[in-house]
């Protein structure tokens, strides 16, 4: 199956199924879970649909559908953080016996979870993007909160936003142009913020060492 | 608007097919349409309090139970609420000339390190729609700011507002402080956003988790009423 991020947002990705250990994951982290595990044939990647985002309630009933259906795996890893399930993801992990991602959300765990949170009281007004989330903006943002038929209500949703925290995974400069004309479009100002994978970096270790 | 022939020309309405037309132009977004049929019904000498209520509020409605049943989205019902807000404008001034009934009074506010204000705008206009009076405080709120409010406007209600799962906590925060001044039990708290729920509600010690604008409305009242009868009887 080709590789795309609207196939990612959409549809996630399916396992193959030939590996031994599953991680579990949101089809934002695709890409970069991939990253560590191309070349590891024991490890399956499960991506949900990124889209599910939108809908954070629907979060975590997906997981625990995909991990009923995951047969045949000695361990599933959970590579989500809480993202808006008000700690319903990690109830579920516990009940299912799995690892998650530490944190609220992605921008969290690619800035260092601890870090982020220390610094959140200071920057509330930053909205942030991910590589996934700059080139899927349209997806996630512009279109389902209606800017694309209706840009006149930008300043209802971003009126108190200062500035677009662009966390950069990987050195683009195409992404970073892309980023920077989402901050535009949002009349916010623009931060790049190089994050490379973060604590996800730190839990792919883990789980490939745990995995071997 | 004369260049279609199905356009409907407002004033050539009478009141039963403008309230109508109005509530379909409400949920449609229509800023313009719903000024001037506002315009229209105070002009044939409507009350503005029944302006407001058969007109915009009972519009408003049907738009809040489309977005509870996933007929609606936010975007229609933000389109919504800014022309309503456009209909309230003409008639907040003459609801004070000519004396409005209340219900009761309620401070809103979005807790501390939280900018999203979306969800309490509706709420302060729904409520006051229903009758009640609002001081809404904005954004970014910390437990002082709530106090102020409550020492200065003396409301009956005090609203508390969250958007992240990361902010919804200091809503606790404040109602702990409130119980440690002693204040606690002589206001209704009300709770809402859309990361928490009724046993959020609970657990941090509100009065009521609202899921949305109506319900808060709904949940108000019958806490007035409630606190009325009360004191009535005591």
């Amino acid at each position: 199956m080709t590789l795309t991020d609207d196939r990612l947002t959409r549809e996630g990705l399916a396992a193959d199924g030939t590996g031994r250990v599953l991680v579990l994951a949101c089809g934002a982290l695709a890409r970069e879970i991939l990253a560590f595990t191309r070349q590891l044939d024991h490890i399956d990647l499960h991506c949900l649909p990124a889209i599910l985002h939108n809908h954070p309630e629907r979060i975590e009933p997906a997981v625990r559908e995909a991990v009923a259906r995951a047969e045949g795996y000695e361990r599933i890893f959970l590579a989500y953080a809480d993202c808006g399930t008000g700690g319903g993801l990690e109830r579920a992990a516990r009940e299912l016996g799995l690892e998650m991602l530490p944190g609220p959300h992605c921008y969290a765990f690619f800035e260092g979870t601890e870090g982020f949170l220390a610094r959140a009281e200071d920057e509330f007004t930053a909205f942030y993007l991910t590589d996934f989330l700059a080139r899927q903006f349209d997806a996630f943002v512009w279109k389902p909160l209606g800017l694309d038929r209706h840009p006149e209500l930008r300043d209802s949703y971003f009126g108190h936003y200062a500035k677009l925290v662009y966390q950069a995974q990987t050195d683009d400069p195409d992404l970073t142009a892309i980023a920077e004309d989402c901050a535009r479009r949002l009349g916010l100002a623009f931060e790049r913020r190089f994050t490379g994978y973060g604590d996800l970096g730190d839990a792919m270790k883990r789980w490939i060492a745990a995995s071997d | 608007m004369a260049d279609d022939d199905d356009d409907i020309v407002l004033s050539e309405l009478d009141d039963e097919e403008l309230v109508l037309q109005m509530h379909d132009d409400l949920y449609d977004g229509l800023k313009e349409e719903i000024e001037e049929g506002t315009n229209i019904l105070l002009a044939r000498g409507w009350e503005p309090y029944r302006v407001l209520t058969e007109a915009l509020v009972g519009g408003m409605t049907i738009v809040g139970k489309d977005f509870r049943d996933g007929i609606l989205f936010v975007p229609e019902v933000l389109l919504a609420a800014n022309a309503m807000k456009a209909g309230m404008a003409i008639l907040k001034p003459l609801l004070a000339e000519t004396g409005a009934p209340t219900i009761g009074k309620m401070v809103i506010g979005t807790v501390k390190g939280d900018i999203h204000d979306i969800g309490q705008n509706l709420v302060t206009m729904m409520m006051e729609g229903a009758g009640f009076e609002v001081l809404n405080i904005g954004i970014n709120n910390p437990v002082e700011s709530y106090f102020e409010a409550l020492d200065d406007f003396k409301p009956d209600i005090l609203g508390m507002s969250a958007l992240l799962t990361t902010t919804m906590p200091y809503m606790k925060v404040v109602i702990d402080a409130m119980v440690e001044q002693g204040i606690r039990d002589d206001y209704i708290i009300l709770v809402g956003g859309a990361p928490l729920n009724e046993e959020f509600g609970k657990a941090i010690g509100a009065d009521g988790y609202c899921r949305d604008a109506a319900v808060a409305v709904e949940m108000a009242k019958e806490m007035m009423a409630r606190k009325h009868n009360r004191a009535a009887a005591g």
